[in-house]
């Protein structure tokens, strides 16, 4: 089911190949990943609404601190970097894909994307836990109650999608690159760099717009 | 309790009113409450310029409308009938499906309908909006409307008193409310004299009313805000100029100071009655409270507690059992409108 | 630790004070007693209802059946009878608590007999269960059982997310069922809006039950409409374009494309409460920076449009039903894609007339009136539409006719209270009134409700094989439209008196005859449905004389006509290539319908599936832990998920094929005996001559 036709096949699909000449497993790919993106706008309007929020609550800091006491750029910008360049990495694999059938660097990339995104997220816990050593919980302010809803729901999909990430290597060993799997690796690709897309929302909404 | 009495007076005469309400019924008139001498409770019967205004669009709007609902009512049976499988010597045309003709007339005609109606639709928004006041030549009279779990309290700043179960206006001068709740959200109302509009604590929100004549009307919570929420109504009395002078005067003479430690007896979940029974004087009307006099900004602090950045733990908000609300009252413990 | 600790830990906060008897015990004063006994009574019902059925399942030996043909199963068919199955029961216990408040009422003037907190759990479930366990499994059990079939494919595009979603659904569903029995459910009303429902106000477990019961049907929704929306892009046969789709298909398509953007405001409000509840976040609190009207705001958000995915798909039957009933194409075909178009677009545009009383300015309110008002428009273009499909046809009076032109002349007259209530300056006077409550049922009932009546009715026969017996149905359907009319007109007048929704008793004798001849109007409407349940018994006992295995007993129009009844498991053994709108119809009158195809092919579908069980029981356990601070059991089956899934995702053996030979012999069987059968005319369609084999000559001839 591995080998297939590199250059019929990625005309056809842009994002993968699948192998296989035969129409069917493209069709049903297509499907599932139309399905996906279809996910992914209505995820989209979920964070939509918390950003909305955010954005109404801002200032019902309710005599609590507010962004600017609250917000430490640098670990932002190092969480951002980790992010942006994991989509890089992501990016990487998706390549090797799409154009080798060999294992080894999809993994290698996969696993550096992995490492980035596990940075992200302790980075991530050490700010929120910095935040509420200072008294700066949930439980403060009607801020805060918008900032940890819409921040952490980002880290919490990103903590999920390395769980993905993980099955999905398993997966690799498992099963080898099978259309399946391969249709899963484009797209948990597809939600990592939506994550990255929100994330970019997050930096600019939240900690820009904050400490400016 | 007086309201209690009077319902089961009413029971011995049951059935002549149910046959004679059946009789208003079929006349599909709405001529009711006169019959037993209950305030104006609805703004078919209007007495101020807002509810008239409400009535006669609310008339327009469904004579209007119904052009377009008629002939629907009307073409549906007839249209069922005359096509009905089996009728003789109509046309049939299965595959008949489109008209240019019928396209724009079904298209067209509820087009114009909601043009036509947008218009009084956008003006009497304006012009009925609660927080524009209302064109007078008198002064508007101040109110600060503070809702409790289950009651209203009614503070006169510029008279200095407050009320709770009555609230008596001035005949042909504006009013003009400001309004809060020291508890969940809750919707003030009433009906005769105009729209409501929401409390809401920490916030406050504005309505403006007119009584163009002197009468007794039924004012109302109609947001659900938990176990008394029926009983939370009162009587809104409009007087003449020197009665209403007159009734300040009574509210000051007969009332008590309303100070912290009352206001934190009326703010615990109770019906008015409770209330009364708590705090009221013989010298007050049955289940009607009158305060002779009211802190310097008493309205402003109840909303600033919210919003003074310090926790408020349950048992520091009004409305909350912690806060010393008591059992649900008992399905029969009525209020009346103490009338 | 103490043996109260233990029990803490184990059963978190509950306790025999969550029995429903625990009151009446504790304060044996008659209206506590006569509350207790209701309670309990329902309570009982529930458990004894649960406890005959797992009898009755194992004295007939039928758990292995009802596992691997039922629960198990992945097919679109099956998945879409047991959500009708599931609106079915709900409707009955919504029904029933409808007439104990109408009941209460009509004696509201003497206090009546239910407590206040009673009666708010009552009109509190009442609204939760009819929309969202009610309205929402019947459609969406409709388009399941529908659409594919309409559309020429063998399933949905995910068929195990659609048995998941289906589990989520009734997990929800189950979680309100379970607070009939253990606590009280919320009495805040189905909006549940804070500060009231936050923790200070009421700590209870009642807002947790809704909380978690809307979140859980929230989440098995936004995946319905993902499902729906990809199989109709996606899985349509060769030559069914856009375009030629069947009405149905098209309402379905905009409900679910509704239902991907308005259900995550649903999902994130109701946990953005839960946050507030659990985790002293102060999102709606009182204080603290919370803000109460952002709820209104993102519930509306949700709750205009949902009200358009309730309302479209029963569009979309009244457009299949007058057109076949009256032997005749749809009129203004695209007419009506575009209004169903327009009216899912502004259904996202109008949210802020459920607020109109919130003190914003009369600019917005103005504006947001006016595009209210503007969605009348395609709204009366469809009725329109429908009459003129009449005009000209040759109408049946069949039952789902009956129930379409009740629709069409009550419809309009909620469409006049609606056009009231878009003018703010009106809305003033009749909003959170009984005019309200008149309004918005006036919708529902004959809008939405008899919608999905008149689709059971009319696709019945295509999923078990026989026709419901007609003059039950009949009957039913008249004491629904009288009962309707009886129970909600009166409440028009109430509203109009100043008389507010949710009051448990009332001071205004006025009001009383209007409550009693409410009540009659409730009792006419449980009759109704007692009468359906009779319709279904006569209809299932005399199944053979009803049968219509040729699978045509309408002379339908569209796809799911051209197969058997009961459809085969694969719907079409070959998938048909589609050249014109109504397809079938077409066949029938070109005579190429009911023809051998060339060749018969393997046929894969979708192995049966555990994976919607088990998130059902998982999910309900993490609902009801989390509703009773059972942490172990909310951290458990919260892990659990995660856990299924994955495993689930190793799982390679997920389709299962179906050899060519054996799709051939059902086929030529089926064909075999539809070339016996007597084509029949529609004067004999509803007696048993009918065998689902329709003569059209008739339309033929007079084209
Ligand atoms: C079939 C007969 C029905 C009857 C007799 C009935 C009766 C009632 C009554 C008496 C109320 C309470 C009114 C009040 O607040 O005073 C109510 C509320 C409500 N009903 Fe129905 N109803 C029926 C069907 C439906 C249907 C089919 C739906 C929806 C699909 C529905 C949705 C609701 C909702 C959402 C509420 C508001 C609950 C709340 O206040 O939060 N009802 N109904
Ligand atoms: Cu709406």
């Amino acid at each position: 089911m591995s080998a297939g036709n590199v250059n019929t096949e990625a005309l056809k699909h842009p994002g993968i190949n699948l192998g296989e000449a035969h129409g069917e497993a493209h069709t049903q790919a297509e499907g599932v990943v139309f399905g996906f993106w279809v996910f992914l706008m209505s995820d989209f309007i979920l964070f939509g609404l918390l950003f909305a929020t955010y954005a109404t609550m801002v200032d019902h800091t309710a005599g609590g601190p507010g962004p600017k006491a609250l917000f430490d750029l640098k670990s932002i910008s190092i969480e951002t970097f980790a992010l942006l360049l994991s989509s890089f990495t992501f990016g990487m694999a998706s390549l090797n894909l799409k154009h080798g059938e060999r294992r080894k660097p999809i993994i290698l990339w996969l696993l550096a994307t992995l490492m980035l995104g596990l940075i992200f997220l302790g980075l991530e816990l050490h700010d929120f836990s910095s935040m509420i050593d200072k008294g700066a919980g949930p439980w403060r302010s009607g801020f805060l109650s918008a900032f940890f809803g819409l921040v952490p729901l980002h880290g919490l999909h990103v903590a999920t999608a390395s769980l993905w990430l993980i099955v999905m290597l398993v997966q690799m060993g498992v099963f080898g690159l099978t259309p399946r799997v391969k249709t899963r690796l484009l797209r948990l690709g597809l939600f990592w760099h939506f994550l990255d897309i929100i994330w970019v929302g997050i930096f600019s909404i939240v900690y820009l717009a904050g400490l400016s | 309790m007086k309201s209690g009495s009077r319902a089961h007076c009413h029971r011995g005469k049951t059935v002549r009113r149910i046959a004679v309400t059946i009789l208003t019924l079929l006349a599909l008139s709405v001529l009711y409450d006169d019959a037993w001498a209950l305030p104006v409770s609805s703004f078919l019967e209007p007495a101020g310029p807002v509810a008239a205004a409400q009535k006669n669009h609310f008339i327009w709007v469904t004579l209007i409308t119904l052009i377009v609902v008629l002939p629907a009512i009307i073409l549906t049976p007839y249209l069922a009938w005359r096509y009905r499988y089996g009728a003789k010597k109509v046309a049939y045309k299965p595959k008949w499906a489109f008209s240019w003709l019928f396209e724009i007339l079904i298209w067209g005609v509820p087009t114009i309908i909601v043009l036509i109606l947008s218009v009084p639709l956008w003006n009497s928004t304006h012009q009925l909006d609660p927080y524009h006041p209302l064109a007078s030549t008198q002064k508007p009279l101040h109110i600060e409307v503070i809702g409790l779990d289950w009651k209203w309290l009614f503070i006169y700043p510029d008279e200095g008193i407050a009320t709770v179960g009555e609230m008596a206006v001035p005949v042909g001068r504006p009013i003009a409310l400001d309004l809060t709740t020291d508890t969940v959200m809750q919707s003030f109302w009433i009906p005769a004299l105009g729209g409501q509009i929401y409390a809401m604590p920490g916030m406050r929100t504005k309505l403006q009313l007119l009584a163009d004549r002197p009468g007794q009307f039924r004012g109302l919570n109609s947001q659900f805000n938990g176990m008394g929420f029926e009983h939370q109504q009162f009587l809104t009395v409009s007087l003449k100029d020197d009665a209403f002078k007159n009734w300040v005067q009574q509210v000051k003479s007969r009332g008590i100071p309303l100070n912290t430690g009352r206001y934190g007896t009326l703010n615990k979940q109770s019906t008015r009655a409770e209330s009364f029974a708590a705090l009221g004087t013989p010298a007050m009307p049955q289940d009607i409270l009158y305060f002779s006099s009211v802190p310097p900004n008493f309205f402003q602090q109840v909303i600033a507690r919210y919003r003074s950045g310090h926790p408020l733990p349950p048992g520091d908000q009004p409305g909350t059992k912690a806060h010393g609300g008591h059992s649900t009252p008992s399905p029969n413990g009525k209020t009346g409108l103490g009338t | 630790m103490t043996a109260s600790d233990l029990w803490h830990l184990v059963f978190g906060r509950l306790g025999l004070q969550s029995l429903p008897f625990w009151d009446m015990i504790q304060h044996p004063t008659p209206s506590h007693i006569i509350n207790g006994i209701i309670a309990t009574g329902a309570a009982a019902v529930v458990v004894i209802g649960a406890l005959v059925t797992v009898f009755l399942i194992t004295k007939y030996r039928k758990w292995g059946v009802l596992w691997s043909d039922w629960l198990t199963s992945v097919d679109h068919k099956k998945i879409g009878i047991m959500y009708i199955v599931l609106a079915f029961v709900m409707l009955a216990r919504a029904l029933i608590e409808a007439l104990l408040i109408r009941t209460q009422q009509a004696d509201g003037l003497n206090g009546g007999f239910l407590s206040a907190d009673h009666f708010a759990q009552l009109f509190s479930t009442h609204g939760t269960i009819m929309i969202f366990f009610m309205a929402m499994p019947f459609l969406i059990g409709l388009i399941n059982f529908v659409m594919p079939q309409q559309i020429g494919a063998r399933d949905v595009s995910f068929p195990m997310m659609n048995s998941i979603s289906l589990g989520l659904t009734a997990a929800g569903a189950a979680l309100v069922m379970v607070s009939l029995v253990l606590g009280k459910f919320e009495t805040g009303g189905w909006t549940a809006y804070p500060p009231y429902t936050e923790a200070a106000f009421n700590p209870g477990p009642g807002v947790d039950y809704w909380i978690w019961a809307i979140a859980l049907s929230s989440i098995g929704t936004t995946m319905t409409g993902i499902n729906f929306a990809v199989t109709i892009y996606k899985k349509r046969a060769p030559g069914m374009t856009l375009f030629r789709m069947p009405l149905f298909t098209w309402t379905a398509l905009c409900t679910a494309i509704l239902m991907i953007f308005a259900m995550p405001p649903l999902t994130a409000v109701s946990l953005m409460l839960a946050l507030d509840r659990y985790l002293d976040f102060h999102f709606f609190t009182n204080g603290m920076g919370g803000n109460m009207m952002n709820f209104a705001n993102l519930f509306w958000l949700f709750g205009h449009p949902e009200v358009y995915i309730l309302i479209l798909p029963a569009f979309g039957v009244y457009s299949e039903v007058f057109s076949t009933f009256s032997g005749k194409r749809l009129y203004g075909y695209t007419s009506l894609v575009y209004a169903t178009m327009a009216i899912a677009v502004l259904s996202f545009t109008v949210w802020l007339h459920h607020f109109f009383t919130m003190g914003q300015s009369a600019n917005i309110n103005a504006v947001f009136g006016l595009l209210t008002m503007i969605i009348g428009i395609p709204t009366g273009v469809k009725i329109y539409d429908w009459l003129l499909t009449m005009y000209q046809g040759r109408v049946r009076f069949t039952v789902p006719l009956i129930y379409a032109l009740a629709f069409s002349v009550l419809f309009v007259l909620g469409g006049l209270s609606g056009v009231l209530l878009a003018n703010p300056s009106i809305d003033f006077q009749v909003h959170n009134s009984l005019f309200l409550v008149a309004h918005f049922h006036n919708m529902l009932i004959p809008g939405l409700l008899f919608g999905m009546l008149a689709g059971y009715h009319f696709w019945f026969p295509k999923a078990f094989g026989f026709r419901l017996d007609e003059r039950w149905g009949r009957l039913s359907a008249y004491l629904w439209i009288s009962g309707f009319i009886l129970a909600f007109f009166p409440l028009y007048a109430l509203g109009l008196m100043g008389m507010t929704r949710r009051t448990v008793s009332y001071f205004d004798p006025a009001y009383t005859p209007w409550m009693l001849v409410a009540e009659v109007g409730a009792l006419v409407l449980t009759a109704a449905l007692t009468t359906l349940v009779i319709q279904l018994i006569v209809s299932i006992r005399e199944r053979k004389a009803n049968a219509v295995p040729v699978g045509d007993p309408w002379d339908g129009r569209s796809l799911e006509w051209a197969i058997a009844a009961p459809s085969p498991e694969w719907n079409f053994p070959v998938i048909p290539t589609v050249t014109d709108r109504d397809p079938f119809a077409v066949a029938k009158a070109q005579h190429t319908a009911y023809q051998s195809p060339p060749a018969y092919e393997d046929i894969t579908l979708p192995t049966n599936s555990a994976m919607g069980m088990i998130i059902c029981v998982v999910g309900g356990l993490l609902g009801f832990a989390l509703v009773w601070h059972m942490w172990w059991l909310a951290i458990l089956s919260a892990l659990a998920v995660p856990v299924a899934v994955i495993a689930k995702s190793f799982d390679t053996r997920t389709e299962k094929v179906i050899p060519a030979a054996e799709v051939r012999q059902q086929h030529q069987a089926w064909l075999a005996q539809a070339r016996q059968e007597t084509p029949i005319s529609r004067q004999l369609e509803t007696s048993p001559d009918n065998h689902g084999l329709a003569d059209n000559t008739i339309a033929e001839a007079s084209t």
